[in-house]
């Protein structure tokens, strides 16, 4: 691979790019490799821990194997893993094409950054099979791979804004507002919620600095705000480049882009509290993050409009571009997944919901609706752009994946709200003579046909995925498969084949 | 009224002050005369492969 390449369109030889600015890729393909290998890792523990809950046999009565170990293995394997490579490549994709600009600090700072973090994945991994973790979710690991995380992110915020401060284009476009909000809010949630004390310098186990319910507020402010910036700001990142690019206009409104933009920085990061409803924090505190919530539905549908009226007029593409289904289906998906956020955050609802089964359903419906689909779409387009190829090896294919990654969802997320709202109900039943109806074994016992189901929804997903791994392989060999072409001409591909 | 206490005075009214910079971020974006910036930005992405719109 070179090291450098032209701008496709100066690479074809027209005059349809001004100056000729010399974008680097070599590294944002080593992420598109390891978001794709990862995906499948983070799939495939996410299937193998749904069976464990459906058959317990599978735990394999071994530590190493218990559901408590592989649990992180999987949510930082599609979160930070799967997520974090894909957020890398797209951003330092975007980026260089935003700005007009080479990366600031090159292919080997890019390099650098990628190593580095895959082997901290991996060491976070198998620290969490080992049996070291801080035992916050989202934040599992221990403070000697914090701070070496820390190290890693703060020379990719370098990369990110110096390619920015450097940029040729006058205006600093949307998409990178959203990532520099997503990389700066992430590196502060994360020394914030980490500030940790070893119990000594040789050993991996630290306690945190702040205890009871003042760590609790801290790690949930720490976790809503992964969701609101890492899986949301982030992605909205890749909406805001993607979404115009792959459909060929500009965003449907820029102006409501930038309320979208600074309504959501200004409200997600109080909404953290309603994790900790009915607990020991204060009641004012709850109905702050309660309110903030609620509020929040305002931004988050108005950057699903603009995502999805962004193919305003050229509707038909969502027929006969796959590809454009998924980044818009993602957004349809976003649009859903919060504004069930928002009403489980009030705290009559989440009185029923809070500990449930619904809790994972809506997760679920937002990383495997909004932030996967958007991402597999972001992949599709990247991959031919990357490898230099005219188009994919099969839109059928992308289809396939398409129609199995959403049946998938579809099992999911409706066994977990059934399973969810029986499992609420049954812990709150009482009898005549006031207690409580049932035992805890029996509403284990009766969510056992959902936690199937559900595993049967993560099987196709995974299935999808693996289709999108035949096509991107042959699409990276160069091969393109014979098949009925969609009803239109096959979408022009990105490196805009005249 | 020193200096540290007026500040103390202003910083409980923060809500307010982070109310009136959001408002005055709304009216920058619905601003008429920005209309023209802000079309241009949103073709950005689509200048680079050279679309002419």
């Amino acid at each position: 691979m070179t090291s450098a390449t032209l701008t496709p369109g100066a690479a074809l030889g027209s005059q349809r790019v001004s100056e000729n600015v010399r974008y680097y890729e070599d590294a944002v393909r080593l992420f598109v490799i390891a978001a794709v290998f990862w995906g499948v890792v983070g799939f495939l523990a996410g299937v193998f821990i749904a069976l464990q809950l459906a058959f317990p046999a599978l735990n394999l009565g071994l530590e190493w194997t218990s559901f408590g170990r592989l649990r992180p293995v999987h949510t930082s394997a599609v979160i930070f893993a799967f997520g974090g490579n894909v957020l890398f490549a797209t951003s330092l994709y975007s980026v260089q094409r935003t700005s007009r600009q080479f990366l600031f600090g090159g292919e080997g700072l890019a390099k650098f950054v990628f190593w580095n973090y895959n082997i901290f994945i991996v060491l976070a991994a198998l620290s969490y099979v080992l049996g070291y973790t801080q035992g916050k979710e989202y934040a599992e690991p221990e403070w000697i791979l914090d701070l070496y995380l820390t190290v890693i992110w703060v020379l990719y915020a370098i990369q990110f804004v110096g390619t920015v401060m450097t940029r040729k284009e006058s205006h600093i476009y949307v998409a990178n507002w959203f990532f520099m909000a997503f990389i700066l809010t992430v590196a502060i949630l994360h020394i914030g919620n980490n500030v940790n004390v070893p119990v000594s310098l040789t050993g991996m186990k630290s306690y945190p600095f702040v205890s009871g319910v003042q760590s609790a507020m801290v790690q949930w402010w720490y976790g809503h705000n992964a969701v609101g910036f890492f899986l949301t700001a982030g992605f909205l990142g890749i909406m805001y480049y993607f979404v115009p690019k792959r459909a060929e206009r500009p965003v449907y409104s820029y102006r409501l882009s930038i309320v979208h933009f600074w309504t959501l920085i200004f409200l997600y990061i109080w909404a953290g509290p309603h994790h900790l409803h009915y607990t020991a924090l204060p009641d004012w505190a709850q109905t702050l993050g309660m309110t903030f919530s609620v509020m929040l539905w305002m931004p988050s549908w108005g950057g699903m409009i603009n995502g999805i009226m962004t193919l305003s007029g050229a509707w038909d593409k969502l027929r006969t571009d796959p590809v454009l289904r998924f980044l818009v289906t993602s957004v349809a998906f976003y649009g859903m997944s919060t504004f069930e956020g928002p009403l489980m955050s009030v705290k009559p609802v989440n009185a029923l919901s809070h500990y449930t089964d619904w809790t994972v359903g809506h997760v679920h419906s937002g990383a495997l609706g909004w932030v996967a689909f958007i991402s597999f779409g972001a992949i599709y387009y990247l991959v031919p752009v990357l490898w230099k190829r005219s188009q994919l090896y099969s839109l059928r294919l992308v289809s396939y994946h398409f129609w199995t990654a959403t049946i998938g969802i579809v099992l999911y997320i409706t066994a977990m709200w059934v399973s969810g709202i029986m499992q609420g109900l049954m812990w709150r039943a009482y009898d005549n003579l006031g207690f409580l109806q049932y035992s805890f074994v029996e509403t284990v016992a009766a969510m056992h046909p959902f936690y199937v189901i559900r595993a049967m929804g993560g099987v196709l997903f995974l299935a999808g995925a693996l289709i999108m791994v035949y096509n991107l392989w042959r699409t990276a060999k160069g091969d393109v498969r014979i098949e009925k072409p969609y009803a239109s001409a096959p979408h022009k591909a990105a490196v805009g084949a005249a | 009224m020193d200096l540290d206490s007026i500040t103390v005075a202003l910083r409980s009214f923060w809500t307010v002050w982070l109310a009136l910079l959001f408002t005055g971020i709304v009216v920058y974006a619905m601003w008429p005369g920005n209309r023209g910036k802000f079309e241009d930005a949103s073709r950005i992405p689509l200048k680079e492969d050279g679309q002419e719109f």
